[in-house]
């Protein structure tokens, strides 16, 4: 198991370095980075100093080497468009990215795991046929358009709560929070079910197809033979086994939620991560695009590690190295 | 309790399934009982029935299969229209069942002494100390060494063999009078086949179980069960005792599964095989539905479909035994 | 004449087919079939049905802007379903805006199907280092959500092509940027189908009679791992439809003289809180059937080739 886990750790320390040579090239190749800085009437020779200061006529490989060190001390550069360090833009957007997409996650399990426990155990059922064409709209209609049909309803026309803004937030040290605070509550409500409305349907939908895969194996159908009553047959061993694939799946989802987050934002104005990464996007403003870029990755890589921890929890198979006994 | 009465009787067991080409009969009016601890081998290729019928009578027949017509009696009861949660308590207590593929049949996240306790738990009063001493007593009976130990492991760090050993053991947990055992060592390699087909026996007379043991393995039978029936598309070509049937096979169709098999000893006998294959249930032909196989047919199997008659012992479905019987008068 | 034949027996063939059979048995599916076909008709033929090219900045007044639907008071019959901020009339929009949908859409799923059908029957023949290779790519790039790398794409294409060259090219970039986000699905379930079928003895024959690698792959394993395919490209191309008007949305993607279904949204949505609810309101709508008929049609695509599964 120890070893796997190294494995696992190698494999995301290359997935990390790729993601850094990526933002890198982007850095160094996309645009000229001198140009982007400085104003058009800054002299040649003030530009070749800026250059030079800013280590852009080392070899390239020297440059990457340089580029890794800084960002693993947390040195992402400074905005192109803003013209202050990107990590201090990033760490006051992250609460607002973070608290939202967490929300959002815990909103799309606690709902879509039930919803797709039960369409699984009862496909006949009125209510599961309700879910799933509900579930077949929830994936048709895109993020952005949720966002604005709220908007439209309980902000323009029942004037409920607040259209965009994170509302009042509460200082704890570096971390800014709206949770502890009506008004922060209130904002929060509709950005979190917008984002968090795809990734349920998602969830409630895969859950349902390996509930139905499961109910099919011969394991349960031996529970049954066995005279098990429904609820040790559904939820001690269908439950049970549906798990690893959703784990999986549910994993990879909590990661994109933080990515599509982008579109929520954009859509609330809330202050996060993802509004910035637009709009760097917006004015080519490579310092916070390949910054942001390389701390999703690391989410993605943290999240996937987390994933893999969880297997071994629930799967004995791969807890052990291998069968023990003969015949 | 009457002392002849059956342990399990079924009378003109039809299962259908509707499908969109019209209504398929997979067991068609059959009609047979297993005494108690009796092995009652059921015989047959593969969608002859064989498993169909074993599920219909532990209410798991899988939807849209479902009992169009006859009945099921356990004990005197008749069990096939009870309603779930009813069957559900018959399940495990009063029969068991054991499943072709021992790999799969045991969930794979549970410990088998989970499993077992649990299933001992459904059935029974006992504590959960107590249910695990039972549990491990079960183990030991099958035949697991170290059982006390073994408890704790998963389903995969056993072997096939162990592990169906381990199923027999959950068959077992609540004594029930009847076991269902699909199949039980097809999956397995020949040697250990062997082992788990006298551990069967051995169980079975020690309890007084009774087991309904299907396979398409005419060896299996013939070293197991007292009585055998042979199914053919859907319905019973000839049922009797073992050595009637496998020494002398009176259906042609069950004379063409003995000549598939090889004996030890007669190696220089030729082994025969039946030609062509089983009709598809959609295409079952009119009159008997082996007649198109069959080296021996004439016109009437052609026309009429014959029912099962006593036979010298047996009870056999062809058209053959009904003209000899005129032509010789034998029988009786 | 041959030809002939044969493709009217293949013909009869469908008709009896399960396929069909549950094609006609499911009404929903009917009517996600006949909107996604009128959809089609209406977007291909969207220069002749529509009342005004709104692609034509002489052809908008805009001293006709923000003319409410025609039922609404204020509404103006020559605009049946009202004008946006430019005057131009949101039912030729519309038709318009889907088409541009549409062969975004359609242009990333065939560019990823080609990318992701090749490389995952390169990597599931070929095998070894290749695959190793493909494969590892793939790990990475579907741990990253498909909408990011598009962004990602659409904005170093922002970077390297000259300003004046962004709107001509923009169709062009999010084609490619939502086509490369999405071949690792098609790659992964071809690969695996390609790895059974290699081993089979059809193929393998083929091998012995001597046939070449190229052609074994495309004549003997290719048709037997189309059904997946065909099953994944319908459900991409309901993703792809919301990823462009989703890039769209956030201003990255169709530019507003030649607005997509996401543009004229991300456009209306700046004056919904102003009361004018038609212009975001209708390309919302016309996206979401869009999304939701496609949709429809790839579940029952999927339940009707893999029975085991219904």
């Amino acid at each position: 198991m120890l070893a796997l886990i190294i494995r696992r750790v190698i494999q995301s320390v290359v997935v990390m370095l790729t993601v850094a040579l990526i933002a890198f090239t982007l850095f160094r190749f996309v645009g000229d980075p001198i140009a982007q800085m400085v104003g058009q009437d800054t002299s040649l020779q003030d530009r070749e100093r800026l250059r030079q200061e800013l280590g852009l006529n080392d070899p390239i490989m020297v440059q990457f080497g340089n580029f890794v060190v800084n960002t693993v001390q947390g040195n992402f550069g400074i905005s192109f468009r803003i013209g202050r360090p990107v990590n201090e833009l990033i760490m006051e957007r992250m609460p607002a990215t973070l608290e939202l997409s967490l929300i959002a996650a815990l909103f799309a399990l606690l709902v879509g795991i039930p919803m797709g426990v039960y369409t699984g155990l009862y496909p006949e059922k009125w209510l599961s046929k309700l879910f799933l064409t509900v579930s077949l709209m929830g994936i048709s209609l895109p993020t952005f358009l949720i966002g604005i049909l709220l908007i439209l309803l309980f902000g323009v026309i029942l004037g409920w709560l607040p259209t965009f803004g994170r509302g009042a937030v509460d200082q704890f040290g570096w971390w800014s929070s709206g949770l502890f605070n009506a008004d922060g509550i209130r904002a929060i409500l509709m950005p979190a079910f917008t984002l968090g409305m795809f990734q349920l349907t998602l969830i409630m939908r895969l859950v349902r197809s390996e509930m139905l895969e499961v109910l099919r194996t011969d394991y349960i159908k031996f529970a049954r033979a066995r005279g098990l009553s429904n609820r040790a047959v559904h939820f001690g061993h269908a439950l049970k086994n549906t798990l690893v694939p959703v784990i999986t799946i549910t994993g990879l989802q909590l990661g994109s939620i933080i990515a599509f987050a982008i579109i929520t934002e954009t859509v609330f104005q809330w202050p996060g991560m993802g509004l910035l990464f637009i709009q760097a996007v917006d004015f080519v403003d490579i310092p916070i695009m390949a910054t942001y870029l390389i701390l999703i990755a690391a989410f993605f890589v943290i999240i996937n590690l987390i994933v893999d921890l969880l297997y071994f929890a629930v799967d004995p198979r791969l807890r052990v190295e291998r069968a023990v006994g003969g015949h | 309790m009457e002392a002849d009465q059956p342990l399990l009787q079924v009378n003109n067991l039809r299962i259908e399934f509707p499908t969109r080409r019209g209504t398929l009969v997979a067991v068609d009016d059959i009609s047979f009982h297993i005494d108690p601890g009796e092995i009652l081998g059921v015989v047959g290729e593969s969608g002859a029935g064989k498993s169909l019928t074993g599920a219909s009578i532990i209410g798991l027949l899988e939807p849209p299969g479902r009992i169009a017509a006859g009945e099921i009696y356990l004990e005197g009861k008749r069990i096939d229209n009870l309603p779930y949660e009813k069957m559900r308590r018959i399940r495990g207590q009063e029969i068991g069942a054991i499943f072709q593929d021992p790999l799969t049949s045991l969930n794979p996240l549970y410990r088998v002494g989970y499993q077992l306790v649990e299933t001992i738990r459904t059935h029974t009063d006992l504590s959960e100390s107590q249910a695990r001493k039972r549990a491990i007593d079960l183990l030991k009976e099958v035949g697991i060494p170290g059982a006390e130990e073994r408890i704790d492991h998963f389903p995969h760090q056993f072997s096939g063999g162990m592990r169906q050993r381990v199923v027999i053991a959950l068959a077992l947990c609540a004594e029930p009078r009847l076991i269902i055992a699909d199949e039980p060592t097809t999956a397995l390699d020949v040697s250990i086949q062997a082992q788990i087909i006298t551990l069967l026996k051995r169980l079975c007379r020690e309890h007084r179980t009774a087991v309904m043991l299907v396979t398409h393995d005419m060896g299996v039978i013939a070293e197991a069960a007292q009585r055998v029936a042979v199914m053919y598309a859907g319905r019973i070509a000839e049922i009797g005792p073992v050595q009637d049937v496998v020494k002398r096979a009176k259906h042609p169709y069950t004379h063409g599964l003995m000549g598939s098999i090889p004996h030890v000893g007669h190696a220089a006998e030729k082994l025969t095989q039946i030609d062509g294959s089983m009709p598809r249930l959609t295409e079952i032909p009119q009159g008997c539905a082996f007649n198109p196989r069959c080296t021996r047919v004439f016109d009437r199997c052609r026309a009429e479909r014959p029912d099962l008659q006593p036979v010298d012992g047996s009870e056999v479905a062809c058209w053959l035994f009904e003209e000899e019987e005129k032509k010789v008068g034998y029988g009786d | 004449m041959q030809a002939i034949t044969r493709s009217i027996d293949s013909f009869y063939r469908f008709l009896d087919s399960d396929v069909y059979y549950s094609f006609r048995s499911s009404k929903i599916t009917m009517v996600a079939a006949a909107f996604t076909v009128l959809s089609f008709l209406a977007a291909i033929f969207s220069p002749w049905i529509a009342p005004q090219n709104p692609f034509d900045p002489a052809a908008l007044d805009l001293l006709d802007a923000f003319t409410p639907p025609v039922w609404e008071g204020g509404g103006n019959a020559k605009y049946l379903l009202g004008t946006d901020d430019q005057g131009r009339d949101m039912l030729s929009a519309l038709l318009y805006g889907a088409r541009i949908s549409l062969v975004v859409g359609f242009g990333a799923t065939i560019f990823a199907l080609v990318l992701g059908v090749g490389l995952g029957l390169v990597a599931g023949y070929v095998g070894g280092m290749i695959d190793g290779f493909i494969m590892r790519v793939a790990d990475i790039q579907i741990s990253f959500p498909t909408i990011l790398i598009a962004l990602l794409i659409n904005g170093i294409a922002r970077g390297i092509l000259p300003k004046e060259a962004h709107d001509e090219m923009a169709l062009y970039v999010l084609i490619f940027a939502i086509g490369i986000s999405s071949w690792v699905q098609f790659a992964r379930t071809v690969r695996g189908s390609t790895m059974v079928e290699k081993n089979k003895e059809y193929v393998q024959a083929a091998r012995v009679i001597g046939r070449r690698r190229g052609t074994i792959m495309i004549k003997h394993v290719l048709p037997n791992v189309m059904g997946p395919v065909l099953v994944i490209g319908t459900i991409n191309l309901a993703i792809a439809i919301l990823s462009e008007s989703a890039l769209s949305f956030l201003g990255v993607g169709s530019p507003p003289t030649e607005p997509s279904l996401g543009t004229l949204i991300n456009v209306g949505f700046d004056f919904l809180f102003s009361g004018e609810w038609w212009i975001v309101i209708f390309p919302g709508i016309v996206l979401a059937t869009l999304v939701l008929a496609v949709n429809l049609l790839g579940d029952w695509l999927r339940d009707a080739l893999n029975p085991k599964l219904r």
